[in-house]
């Protein structure tokens, strides 16, 4: 039960992702650090101003928007079209610059933002109350992604960017203004999820790497470009760590997680719900 | 354009001079500035920092009728090994260290010394105390702290005072430190008469405890002893809390010792972690400060209360000076003569090595404290539970 809340927070970290490949076919290297910063945007929010820790949330969607944005706008719109190093390099570059920044202001020692939230006692285990609400924003996160995505005009835009860019430009959908929407969705959707696993575990401005590898497997289960796929993919990541724990060292989990990535990756090389594109 | 070249090149060296003036005493070490040994690196900086910008102001060290000015040279290793033995390289040929403080852990330090080792040069272990580094040969490492055997003996016997039949859950960070502190307390843990339900390795890099502590939860422990380094340990903590495992009693290694880990609030009260030092001890120093005068020349100098390792990184460089002292020499040999021979007690302790050659340089004098993190006047602060003759507070048990 508990695999099943974290793995939604992961599945959220991937939304943000595989949004982003989905939309744009770029590999967003920076996503470790968006993680990061909506870690540290609510540590700043709830040290800072005292701001309770779940109001965070919509100013971490909207600057993590913008902020997205922005980072379209200097480090991918001029890559796209060219060799996917490229862009590969670009986003690792800013990933750098910003973990790097991080280290500088804070060191690489250890924040906690202290939240409490009765939990949920059954029989002798207890789901702690940030692990729950963790999980209901992610819903409600990602139900509005696919009311955005399906029942929007711009949402509308994004897929049919997604399915073929060209094609969505001749019939006059401003494609570059949707790429760059889709980059700030990407990046807000990965400051949420940091903020949410922020307010379950202590964190570093190193933390980003480990979430980032986890987005990579559940891109992979979820299947490439498919937001609800992350989602179930996120789940059915956390399921496979919390069950597998139960039979055998906890060290292995890692191993078992990516055989995993390897098996989706040879037997469904596009991802087990992958986006079918027309 | 070539004139240019001479010219930048003399001004270089001139600007960068390859060794240190005669009178000043270079020592080199590694700092884990970042990555996740970042917390319980600085603060045994800071111990060190404090012990050299004392020595300065005091005029120096002094051997025969000179007195040396000492001079850190410090680069970040990034908490990784490969680091450490490029950069212990570097401190020893280029920047022509005399001696050597170990880097923070047991990892890196065994790393340091194989370095050191090669080039004869004394290095003094503050912040590593797995013990199989000195059954290896070698000749000029000295560890200043207790080894790993001995952490989690008082807080086994402590336990074993409120329940003498406990069930415990061994939950421990998979590396070199860890292991050798469970391999030890494993043994006297079963020797004393308690039961282990549950022997698990982590990764030290490990995020979400969840499924470890579901697991602490279906073996029914009473009791948690583990952990590793202050990142990991501290994370355990505060889902240990958040989970509500139940626990009646919680020890962890090195994290509930550094000041910070009051951050956790709730989550931290009443956990117990074995203590090379507290602020508390009384020992009587045969040389260097005492401790209520190290722990104001600390506070005075960085306004944050000393941990264990500060003290440790102090001690290192108040036990250097002396047996520089005594040795009447810098030699390095001449040095770890003076330090075989050396049964002190200082501000941190005991101090005396084993000089056999199968163990040499192990720390065999050095005694440990439990303490448990305590309220009072509604502020969470450490109290020495353990051993007896040290207490200042009862421990708290049980937990739940």
């Amino acid at each position: 039960m508990d695999g099943v809340l974290i793995g939604s927070v992961y599945g959220l970290a991937a939304m943000g992702l595989t949004l982003i490949w989905g939309v744009m076919n770029v590999v967003n290297l920076t996503h470790g650090a968006a993680i990061v910063a909506g870690m540290f945007a609510l540590y700043l929010l709830t040290s800072g101003i005292d701001m309770p820790p779940y109001a965070a949330l919509p100013l971490i969607l909207v600057g993590g928007f913008l902020i997205g944005v922005a980072l379209y706008w200097i480090a991918v719109h001029r890559m796209i079209g060219r060799p996917p190093l490229m862009i590969l390099l670009s986003t690792f570059s800013v990933n750098l610059v910003v973990i790097g920044l991080g280290t500088a202001v804070w060191g690489t020692g250890l924040f906690n933002v202290a939240v409490a939230l009765p939990g949920v006692t059954w029989r002798r285990y207890t789901f702690s109350g940030t692990h729950i609400l963790a999980a209901v924003l992610t819903a409600i996160i990602a139900g509005s992604l696919y009311l955005f995505l399906y029942h929007t005009r711009l949402g509308k835009a994004v897929r049919a960017v997604a399915n073929n860019r060209e094609a969505a430009e001749l019939v006059g959908i401003p494609t570059t203004r949707v790429l760059s929407l889709s980059f700030g969705l990407g990046v807000a959707l990965a400051g949420a999820a940091g903020m949410l696993i922020a307010t379950m575990f202590p964190f570093t401005v190193l933390s980003g790497d480990a979430y980032q590898l986890k987005s990579f497997v559940v891109t992979a289960l979820g299947g490439l470009g498919n937001p609800a796929g992350a989602l179930v993919g996120g789940v059915a990541l956390g399921l496979v760590e919390g069950f597998a724990a139960q039979f055998m060292p906890v060290s292995w989990t890692l191993v078992i997680e990516f055989v995993l990535f390897v098996v989706v990756l040879i037997i469904f090389p596009r991802g087990v719900f992958a986006f079918k594109r027309s | 354009m070539r004139k240019l070249y001479l010219l930048a090149a003399g001004a270089m060296l001139i600007a960068t001079p390859a060794f240190a003036a005669d009178d000043t005493l270079t020592i080199g070490m590694t700092l884990s500035q970042t990555g996740s040994l970042n917390i319980d690196s600085l603060a045994q900086q800071r111990g060190a920092e404090l012990w050299r910008d004392e020595v300065n102001d005091a005029g120096g060290i002094k051997v025969g009728d000179k007195h040396y000015k000492v001079r850190f040279v410090t680069y970040d290793d990034q908490s990784q090994g490969a680091r450490v033995q490029q950069l212990y390289t570097r401190l020893i040929v280029q920047d022509k260290a005399q001696f050597l403080f170990g880097p923070y852990s047991s990892g890196l330090c065994a790393t340091a010394a194989v370095i050191t080792e090669q080039y004869g040069r004394l290095m003094l272990i503050t912040g590593g105390a797995e013990p199989k580094t000195y059954t290896l040969g070698n000749k000029y490492l000295v560890q200043v702290l207790s080894s790993a055997d001995h952490y989690l003996t008082g807080a086994i016997n402590a336990l074993k005072t409120k329940s003498p039949h406990a069930k415990v859950a061994f939950v421990y960070s998979d590396d070199p430190f860890s292991k050798a502190v469970v391999l030890a307390a494993r043994e006297q843990a079963k020797a004393g008469g308690l039961t282990i339900v549950l022997d698990e390795a982590y990764a030290p890099s490990t995020t979400d405890f969840g499924p470890i502590i579901n697991k602490i939860i279906a073996s029914s422990a009473e009791a948690l002893l583990g952990g590793g380094h202050y990142t990991d340990g501290a994370t355990l903590a505060r889902q240990i809390y958040d989970q509500k495992a139940n626990l009646k009693y919680v020890s962890l290694l090195v994290a509930p010792d550094s000041p910070e880990f009051a951050s956790l609030g709730p989550a931290a009260f009443g956990i117990t972690v074995p203590s090379q030092w507290e602020i508390q001890a009384t020992y009587k120093p045969q040389f260097g400060p005492t401790g209520a005068e190290f722990v104001k020349a600390f506070e005075a100098k960085f306004k944050a209360p000393p941990d264990y390792h500060s003290a440790t990184g102090y001690a290192g460089g108040a036990l250097l000076q002396h047996a520089i002292e005594q040795a009447g020499s810098i030699d390095a040999d001449k040095v770890v003569a003076a330090l075989n021979a050396m049964d002190v007690t200082t501000f941190f302790g005991h101090f005396k090595i084993a000089t056999d050659a199968a163990h040499h340089g192990l720390q065999i004098g050095h005694e440990m404290v439990l303490a448990q993190w305590q309220k009072k006047n509604g502020q969470l602060q450490r109290e020495v539970v353990w051993p007896k003759a040290a207490q200042t507070a009862d421990l708290l048990y049980p937990l739940h």
